[in-house]
């Protein structure tokens, strides 16, 4: 990876995903509360807050899981609100959910494929592919990536909680996207397996250049993880900034320890 | 790959080769076997038949996780598509064939869409209304359909100048479209088309956000599943030579339901057992007269309460052994864990 594509905080270079004055409200609640900011080609950006904040809110807004009240998604410039997540998908944006979202009646290999599949031809052509739509190669080798290898052919059932977070992880980068929103991957992963993830992770950054989009409440990984953070409080942003300022930022440990 | 699945394959040529033999009179080759009768022929090819339709639900329920009420409805619409186009405009046998399944297919198509905004058992409230819809249609529209007093003498095809009317012969012809079938079936379900029905099934959610167009696939599987029915139905009516709106009602829709979760649902082979114990226990049970539909009932609250999975499920939770999750590379969590158990044990005892 060259030293040019990577951007620097302060947002010099090409935002990959602009979000303009989102709101999300559920009836009386306001989940978001105009949240606008950009990512830049490269970056690995946290999104913080406290329970409740309105991260994953934010999150299903963006990826079409949820319709926003009002605002504005772009991604390289070319507006996406309101398309559906497969759509947003074939766009190049990738996610993982909060909770486990792995085929549990399928095999690693076979979650892997399935992740890529839909990004092979068209529909129609993909019923006279062969069965692994040629996608087998690929499967494996991002299997080896993250270090799945003893696991290739174990239904992703079978597996601990920890390496289907790196399945779950391992999926989200199966068609080559630009821009990947990962909800708190770290969440309930031990300590082991928390280092492994963090370190496919960054290395995944490096060598494909892929943007990410990172909500997490462990804030050990996320400040080692990160290139630039956001906090959102009560729906809206209140600090914004490099990981060490973040730290120390008295707003931030203000909505983390209460009123 | 499970020990079941392992043993489908050899299994089935066996079977087929099984299958083709056994309704035969052997006497000639020596064997002294005089094969099947007329009405043992009669119940196979109905076995058959049947599989086939239940395979389409097969694939509805147990692949692709949506529901339907109206397979014997799309049976019924292939068995009288046949019917008319044979008999009152005498169409080829496979142009009708052709028909009856793109029949149903389409019907399919347009079933499914009301239901694709909204959760699974809309879809099942759907095909039943629809079921009762077509049952009705049937027996109303006497001009069209004949009413209550049916379609007579629907006529076995002639293929390749051989003549299908002995029951020898037709039975020969409905296991070749059978193992047609069931091999096209097989082929979608390991093409790319497959996982994306089980990743369907298994979490929707998940499967639209890796760029699976969930509406689109949940679609296909319908239109395919009922397109099943419909070749069904294309092979019942020449196997009875008389159809009447009877068999297509909303009771024998729901009865394919029932085959699928005796014979396993989600299993390649699950239409095939289950069809056997749908048509052949009923036809042993007849001598009970009245009780058959009861002691059927049972037999399957008996089995759902024992073998969920159905028959298939039980003979691979038999033939599987017992296998416990993987447990994370990490000593420490281990040892962390018991020494909480030990302790809240000590803080009990003390």
């Amino acid at each position: 990876m060259s030293a040019t594509a990577r951007v620097s905080a302060d947002g010099k270079g090409k935002p990959v995903l602009e979000v303009r004055d989102i709101a999300k409200s559920f009836g009386g609640v306001h989940a978001v509360r105009g949240v606008s900011f950009d990512v830049f080609e490269g970056e690995i950006l946290g999104l913080i807050g406290p329970n409740g904040s309105g991260k994953s809110t934010l999150f299903n807004c963006i990826l079409g899981q949820l319709t926003p009240t009002r605002g504005t998604v772009s991604v390289d410039g070319q507006a996406v609100t309101g398309l559906r997540p497969s759509e947003l998908n074939h766009k190049g944006i990738s996610r993982t959910f909060q909770l486990l979202q792995v085929f549990p009646q399928l095999t690693v290999h076979e979650n892997l494929i399935l992740a890529g599949q839909e990004h092979r031809g068209t529909m129609f052509s993909r019923l006279f592919m062969p069965g692994d739509a040629g996608l087998g190669g690929e499967a494996d080798r991002m299997i080896n990536f993250f270090r799945l290898g003893h696991l290739r052919d174990e239904k992703a059932g079978g597996l601990s909680y920890g390496q289907q977070k790196l399945l779950d992880a391992a999926m989200a980068f199966m068609a080559g996207p630009r821009l990947v929103l990962l909800d708190e991957p770290a969440g309930g992963v031990n300590l082991t397996m928390l280092g492994a993830l963090k370190e496919r992770l960054q290395a995944v950054n490096r060598e494909t250049g892929a943007t990410f989009v990172v909500i997490e409440h462990n804030m050990e990984f996320v400040m080692s993880l990160c290139t630039r953070i956001i906090v959102l409080a009560e729906g809206q942003i209140i600090a914004e900034g490099p990981p060490e300022t973040i730290r120390s930022n008295p707003d931030v440990i203000e909505a983390y320890l209460g009123h | 790959m499970s020990t079941l699945k392992r043993y489908q394959f050899p299994a089935l040529i066996i079977a087929l080769i099984l299958l083709a033999a056994m309704p035969a009179d052997l006497t000639g080759l020596g064997i002294p076997w005089t094969g099947f009768k007329r009405y043992g022929l009669y119940i196979i090819s109905l076995w058959l038949v049947t599989a086939i339709a239940a395979m389409g639900v097969n694939l509805i329920m147990g692949y692709a996780g949506q529901e339907t009420l109206a397979q014997a409805a799309f049976l019924g619409i292939g068995a009288y598509t046949m019917a008319l186009l044979t008999t009152k405009l005498g169409v080829p046998y496979f142009v009708a064939f052709a028909a009856a399944g793109a029949l149903c297919f389409v019907v399919g198509i347009l079933l499914g869409f009301p239901a694709l905004r909204v959760q699974k058992h809309y879809l099942a409230f759907v095909t039943l209304a629809f079921a009762v819809f077509v049952w009705l249609f049937i027996r109303n529209e006497q001009w069209l359909t004949g009413g209550v007093f049916g379609i007579q003498d629907v006529p076995r095809p002639v293929i390749f100048g051989i003549k299908t009317r002995p029951p020898l012969v037709f039975y020969w012809f409905v296991l070749f479209m059978t193992v047609v079938l069931a091999a096209v079936m097989w082929w979608l379900l390991r093409s790319p088309w497959g996982r994306a029905f089980t990743a369907l099934r298994e979490n929707p959610v998940r499967a639209e956000s890796l760029g699976i167009d969930v509406r689109s696939y949940k679609l296909l599987a319908f239109a395919v599943g009922s397109a099943y029915g419909g070749f069904a139905g294309a092979l019942y009516a020449p196997l009875v030579e008389f159809i009447d709106p009877a068999p297509f009602a909303l009771g024998p829709s729901l009865y394919y339901l029932l085959m699928i979760l005796v014979g396993g649902m989600g299993y390649f082979l699950g239409p095939f057992v289950g069809a056997a114990v749908g048509v052949l226990i009923p036809e042993w049970l007849r001598f009970t007269e009245g009780l058959a539909p009861i002691i059927f009932a049972v037999i399957v609250m008996i089995m759902v309460a024992l073998a969920p999975r159905g028959i298939l499920g039980l003979i691979e939770q038999l033939l599987t052994p017992k296998r416990r999750p993987h447990s994370d590379v990490t000593g420490p969590t281990l040892g962390a864990g018991a020494t909480l158990t030990k302790s809240s044990a000590e803080k009990v005892t003390s």
